[in-house]
């Protein structure tokens, strides 16, 4: 495929960049412990506490996380003009919003799996039982927050005050992702546990939404 | 915009600034009634030029005149308000290049160095050329990178992090990515920006190079050394207008004389 090669070396070229600064990963990690230890403390939530409010707890964290950052993922490509490079490169201008939400797909989801563990023991969850369809609603919901985040990253980046439009435009439009994903992830720290099939759906369905306009548009979203 | 009347692109044998790196002949540039609005301001104001395959044209004029937006919209990288930017008879306008499968053809043959250096600050020199070798499909991306590293007197830095280079070492870097792919169309913001003697040098024996093998280059300058190494023809913009164009009048390093005088006054 034409794509998947620029997608695969624009995408080599995140990871190695990230994983050699460790910028957006370390202060994900960081912001979001701080979140969960936080509330934990704050409110010392009983076992039925946890299991009704610790989802909803946990994607709130990751969407704030989320809003500060994928704001760089952009930024960062503004101080030596390196996007301009990218766009002279002859590739489908989409490949490089398509690496770059692959990267924040893959930094998230890093984040997420080394949370994990922290959040159980925090609020008392037994996820091993639930971690197969655990991972794979953590999955749907971190692509939907990749997707809207990076395209959002891309057009706030050419704005002023872009450290605050950024939240201000993904919050809203991520509610519906966000609670699918709260109570997708409740549904499974319920007794019995249970993967609730509509919320399934609705992040699936968010997801090849947003995909599908990112492709068609995506383009555009690179232009001065 | 075809792309069929191309050549390809040199293969790994290839070394940068070496004319036998080069497919012979250069990829002509036509601005037809070209005008490019920010906001209220007209940066350029219907412009029309054509630069023929091989010619070597020096851009100058005071600052804001509208060097910078035509260069970058030789390199595809703005929509025209109005009119059209089209190579080698191959029509291409601002709407159509901005689709991706209709200019990466053209893409392919254009070099660009700009004010920024267009590098990566958190990757090392060869890893940025490795990475713009890959991203233009070039044959052993790794033997390409390290070719380039050599001309520009960077070889045994190779694989320091560009963020800890001197502002010189920056722009010669920047200079080798811009010539990394073979282009047939170079064009260069102002390119001796931070160069020393010794990289002034280089980079007039590299444009002569380019020009000797057919190479048609573009660039701004207020008048410095390195046009003058390969200059056959100078415009000189104002106000986003054509205000003098040595093929019709004038002469080419007179007008590159004058520029650099008013530079120095300015």
């Amino acid at each position: 495929m034409a794509l998947a090669r620029p997608i695969g070396i624009l995408l080599a070229k995140e990871l190695r960049t990230e994983f050699r600064t460790r910028e957006l990963l370390v202060s994900t990690l960081v912001f979001v412990l701080i979140v969960l230890v936080l509330f934990s403390f704050t409110f010392d939530p009983t076992t039925v506490e946890s299991r009704r409010f610790g989802p909803g707890l946990l994607w709130l964290a990751l969407l704030f996380a989320g809003s500060l950052m994928l704001h760089p993922s952009f930024t960062r490509e503004q101080s030596n003009d390196t996007l301009v490079a990218l766009r002279m490169a002859p590739i489908e201008p989409v490949s490089i919003i398509a690496a770059k939400i692959l990267a924040n797909f893959c930094f998230l989801l890093v984040a997420e799996l080394v949370l994990l563990p922290v959040f159980a023991a925090l609020y008392n969850l037994r996820i091993l039982p639930v971690l197969g369809r655990l991972v794979a609603v953590l999955i749907l919901g971190t692509l939907a927050l990749s997707i809207v985040g990076t395209v959002f990253a891309a057009i706030s980046s050419q704005a002023r005050m872009r450290e605050l439009l950024l939240p201000l435009l993904l919050l809203p439009l991520l509610t519906p992702a966000l609670v699918a994903s709260a109570e997708a992830t409740a549904g499974l720290f319920e007794d019995p546990p249970a993967l609730g099939a509509v919320w399934v759906g609705v992040l699936a369905a968010f997801d090849t939404i947003f995909l599908t306009v990112t492709w068609l548009f995506g383009e555009y979203l690179l232009e001065e | 915009m075809q792309a069929d009347s191309f050549t390809p692109a040199p293969t790994k044998s290839a070394r940068v600034g070496d004319p036998a790196s080069h497919s012979r002949g250069g990829l002509g540039v036509e601005f037809v009634e070209f005008a490019k609005r920010y906001g209220a301001r007209f940066a350029l104001r219907g412009v029309s030029l054509s630069i023929a395959p091989g010619e070597c044209v020096a851009l100058v004029g005071p600052n804001g005149s509208g060097k910078t937006t035509l260069l970058k919209a030789a390199a595809l990288l703005i929509r025209p308000t109005s009119g059209r930017v089209q190579f080698s008879g191959a029509g291409a306008n601002g709407a159509a290049a901005s689709n991706g499968g209709d200019s990466a053809a053209i893409k392919r043959y254009i070099g660009f160095v700009s004010h920024s250096i267009l590098l990566y600050d958190d990757l090392t020199a060869e890893e940025n050329l490795v990475l713009f070798a890959r991203l233009y499909g070039l044959d052993s991306p790794e033997d390409r990178a390290r070719a380039a590293l050599d001309p520009a007197g960077l070889a045994a830095r190779g694989n320091d992090l560009v963020r800890n280079f001197s502002r010189g070492m920056r722009q010669r870097l920047a200079i080798a990515r811009a010539l990394l792919a073979g282009p047939k169309l170079l064009l260069l913001d102002e390119p001796s920006t931070g160069l020393d003697r010794a990289g002034q040098q280089w980079l007039g024996a590299a444009l002569a190079n380019l020009a000797a093998a057919g190479c048609t280059v573009l660039m701004s300058t207020h008048g410095a050394g390195e046009a003058s190494a390969c200059v056959t023809r100078a415009i000189r913009l104002v106000g986003g207008t054509v205000a003098e164009d040595s093929a019709l009048s004038g002469d080419a390093r007179a007008m590159l004389a004058a520029a650099l005088a008013a530079h120095r006054e300015a």
